[in-house]
């Protein structure tokens, strides 16, 4: 049941009242309302829209011992901690994140039960195969799976309700205050579930945590994850962990829409090319690892360049060798003509390119592995698939930073609670983005913020329900 | 390795023309992958970067308009990049049909106006009932109203005829996919997809996303089944008519337990409840997924073959009544339009369709064999 009328929502006191629509959102209120709770979901995005980042995702990482849905092999807790580990350079909560990879395995097949359906791994993911399980038809199938299992579980959804305010007294939550329709309506509960994501689509936020450059940045993502409630909180002294500074970024195309471009903007051709900035120069080793161990760095690489941009160039000989982008290069028959293209100092790009083919030295280029096809004497150097930039006509593609999504959240416990100054709130869990920086601190892991979203929402959705019944 | 990418798009660039429209969609398809699991279309999509006019027509006739990826999709309207793929494919395959069809421009006609074959229909019907007039008979059954030979004169042409005109179309839809020399495993796994939809299936045996939206229902592939499985026990009752009066000398009128009747009467059964029921899920599906402006072929054309279907029912219950002769004359009209327009209306998608699963599996061995 769609709820359109403000008045709807402050008609009632619900027993679990959710602040988001998202994948978090979605497996909490499918809990609470299996336990028997009076839930109301309020997304602040309109229905078309709903479903926040996860709308964007594809897989989800889960934990097995044996083949598992679509899942072949085995990826037991040991290896997936210290492939955690690794990325978050120990940035972790060890007791939440093992809590977390543990109770993914349970999760598949809850999924599966409440209408998502999984398929293979997608073509050209296969070394994904053994640990993430990609959704058929992407997330946004699997948040009209849950969409549809929530309205048959009898739970209403308001779109475009926007939580403004948590009314907090002492350590219980009270009411939320919700902007719909234009309209601002106190909603009553028993128990609140804040599932509302990050603040990446904040751009003025962004820019005053990162620094003024972040408006050149790219959002990956939903526009509607301003980080409103997650601001609410803290403001109301509520603890936060997660850099508040930082969010995760990755080169795409530079012509990339502002908001949502999601998964097509990538761009997979940087270790077969030079990358220069706006000044047509170099800056870091092209060949440094294959794309997808490198994608993330790249994004930083960019943002700290003049204007946020950069430049990736290849020759004919590499045209076939990634993924397609969506965008189609920019083509030039020579490298002149290329920086007249691309609007950079003529005779500086052609230096680089020239000084970079000189630098080249032979080898079997083999582009699916690293080949230690190198540069010598070259600043930075290329250290691997370093072939001359030679055989026209050359391709570029511009590159910006494209935010997934920031690490600052709530704090949490085992049980999926938020806590406030004067210790566990009462009746205020928390899950998906909002409080993904308790476990992963820095760095990514693909998949990982669906299982986080999957775990926390079911724990914060029985958790709640269990505290109203 | 080259690539032409001067037949790149720039996602952006929405455009009118069907196959442009539909290759900028697919590019979009092509750089996501999500969709992969629901049907034949997107592991063809991810054989290729780029895409060649054949490729889209190719592509267009693969899909069965299951409207999964549309449902699934972060790209639809409001996006900007504004997805709809089972509408750009359906597009672009109808315009395919409509340039394959010879003679040329008939097709436009019967393909967007309802009204066209309705006017079709009064046409044979009335032709039929001059026949009737012109032509007695004095045989027994309908051979009483109108002689064995005048409808073999009538139907022996209208049934050439058409599969001459489907042939060219088939042959100009073949050298624009490119497609190769035809193999028996080709048409083996063609005809195995065909007889199970299995580009109707979601990828799993959990339906289409037709006439409920987000949710899988299996409706439109059951009564898919049921008119195609109707039409062909229609066909093979007349054929085995056909074969025990020239072989065997057996003449009609035949008894309910001969194979005429066992095939018929389940196949018109089949073929009606088919057609009534497509009827129906088309009124609660979203025309705006579908072939833009041939709703009302379309619709004609489901209304007209489950006439056909009922006609033969009809016919068959009022048989030795005064009734006869007016429903012979409806019946056999309605025999006579579809027949004649089966190149020119929503009947030729039979036709590409096969022959897209039969290139689709030489495409797919030629690319594991690479």
């Amino acid at each position: 049941m769609i709820l359109s009328d403000p008045n709807d929502l402050a008609r009632d006191v619900w027993d679990v009242v959710i602040a988001g629509g998202g994948n978090a959102a979605l497996c909490a209120a499918i809990e609470a309302a299996e336990a028997g709770a009076k839930v109301l979901i309020l997304e602040g995005a309109p229905e078309a829209y709903r479903g926040g980042n996860s709308r964007h995702t594809r897989n989800f990482r889960c934990m097995h011992c044996g083949a598992l849905g679509p899942l072949v092999d085995t990826y037991d807790e040991e290896e997936f901690w210290q492939d955690l580990l690794r990325v978050t350079k120990g940035e972790t909560d060890e007791d939440l994140a093992r809590h977390a990879i543990r109770t993914s395995a349970d999760c598949l097949p809850w999924m599966q039960a409440h209408g998502v359906r999984f398929q293979p791994s997608l073509a050209g993911t296969l070394s994904l195969d053994r640990t993430n399980a990609f959704f058929l038809g992407g997330g946004k199938a699997l948040v009209n799976a849950y969409y549809l299992t929530a309205q048959d579980l009898g739970v209403p959804v308001a779109y475009d309700a926007q939580v403004l305010h948590v009314a907090i007294s002492d350590r219980t939550a009270t009411h939320l205050v919700v902007e719909k329709n234009g309209q601002q309506v106190e909603v009553k509960g028993r128990a609140f579930i804040l599932a509302s994501g990050g603040f990446q689509a904040d751009i003025d936020w962004l820019a005053r945590a990162w620094g003024e450059s972040a408006r050149n940045f790219l959002i990956r993502g939903t526009p509607y994850n301003r980080g409103v409630v997650l601001k609410d909180m803290q403001d109301q002294g509520a603890e936060t962990v997660g850099d508040p500074t930082q969010c995760h970024a990755v080169a795409i195309d530079g012509r990339a829409p502002k908001f949502d471009g999601g998964i097509v903007t990538r761009l997979d051709c940087v270790p077969f090319s030079i990358v220069v900035n706006k000044h047509g120069t170099r800056f870091y080793d092209e060949g440094e690892d294959v794309w997808p161990k490198r994608y993330a760095i790249w994004g930083r690489l960019v943002a700290a360049q003049p204007d946020q941009v950069a430049y990736s160039i290849i020759d004919s000989r590499s045209i076939d060798l990634f993924m397609p982008s969506v965008y189609p290069p920019i083509a030039a028959s020579s490298m002149a003509e290329m920086a007249i293209k691309l609007d950079l100092p003529v005779d500086r790009l052609v230096d680089t390119v020239d000084a970079f083919n000189a630098a080249c030295q032979p080898g079997d280029f083999a582009p699916q592995q690293l080949d230690g096809v190198t540069t010598a004497g070259l600043t930075p150097a290329k250290t691997n698939w370093a072939r001359s930039i030679s055989q026209p006509p050359f391709y570029a593609y511009a590159l910006r930073p494209g935010v997934t999504f920031t690490y600052l959240g709530l704090r949490v416990d085992k049980t999926a609670r938020a806590t406030g100054p004067g210790g566990l709130y009462d009746n205020i869990w928390s899950a998906g983005e909002m409080m993904a920086g308790s476990i992963l601190g820095q760095g990514y892991l693909a998949g990982f913020g669906m299982t986080i979203g999957t775990v926390f929402g079911r724990i914060a959705g029985q958790e709640a329900a269990a505290h109203v019944a | 390795m080259s690539l032409d990418v001067t037949l790149q798009t720039d996602p952006g660039a929405i455009s009118t023309d069907p196959v442009l429209e539909a290759r900028r969609q697919i590019e979009v398809c092509n750089a996501c992958r999500y969709c992969e699991g629901f049907c034949s279309v997107f592991p063809a999509i991810t054989r290729d970067k780029v895409f060649a006019d054949g490729d889209i027509t190719q592509l267009a006739n693969l899909c069965h308009n299951c409207r999964g990826c549309y449902y699934a999709c972060q790209y639809t309207a409001p996006h900007e990049f504004d997805l709809n793929l089972p509408k750009a494919l359906a597009a672009a395959r109808v315009d395919s049909w409509e340039r394959f069809a010879w003679p040329g421009g008939l097709a436009r006609v019967f393909q967007s106006h309802g009204m066209a074959l309705a006017a079709a229909l009064v046409v044979g019907s009335a032709l039929m009932i001059l026949a009737i007039a012109a032509l007695p008979g004095s045989g027994a059954g309908f051979y009483a109203w109108i002689g064995h030979s005048a409808m073999v004169a009538i139907f022996l042409p209208a049934f050439l005829l058409p599969l001459f005109a489907i042939g060219i179309g088939l042959v100009r839809y073949w050298r624009e996919v490119g497609g190769g020399r035809v193999r028996w495993i080709d048409l083996k796994e063609a005809a195995t997809s065909v007889g199970q939809l299995k580009n109707l299936s979601g990828g799993q045996g959990q339906g289409c996303n037709f006439e409920k939206k987000e949710r899988y229902t299996d409706a439109r592939r059951h009564v898919h089944h049921a008119i195609m499985y109707g039409f062909l026990l229609c066909f093979a009752s007349t054929s085995s008519g056909t074969v025990m009066h020239y072989v065997f000398g057996m003449q009609a009128p035949y008894g309910f337990f001969s194979l005429p009747k066992l095939l018929g009467v389940p196949g018109g059964i089949l073929l009606t409840v088919g057609c009534v029921g497509m009827a129906m899920l088309r009124q609660k599906a979203d025309p705006d997924l579908g072939a833009p402006g041939r709703s009302s072929g379309e619709q004609g054309f489901i209304w007209l073959l489950g006439f056909v279907g009922l006609s033969g029912l009809l016919l068959y219950a009022v048989r030795g009544t005064g009734l006869t002769g007016p429903l012979l004359a409806l019946h056999l009209g309605a025999v006579l339009a579809f027949f004649l327009l089966t190149p020119y209306s929503k009947m030729a998608h039979g036709f590409y369709r096969f022959a897209a699963l039969v290139r689709e599996a030489q495409n797919k061995r030629a690319h594991s064999l690479r």
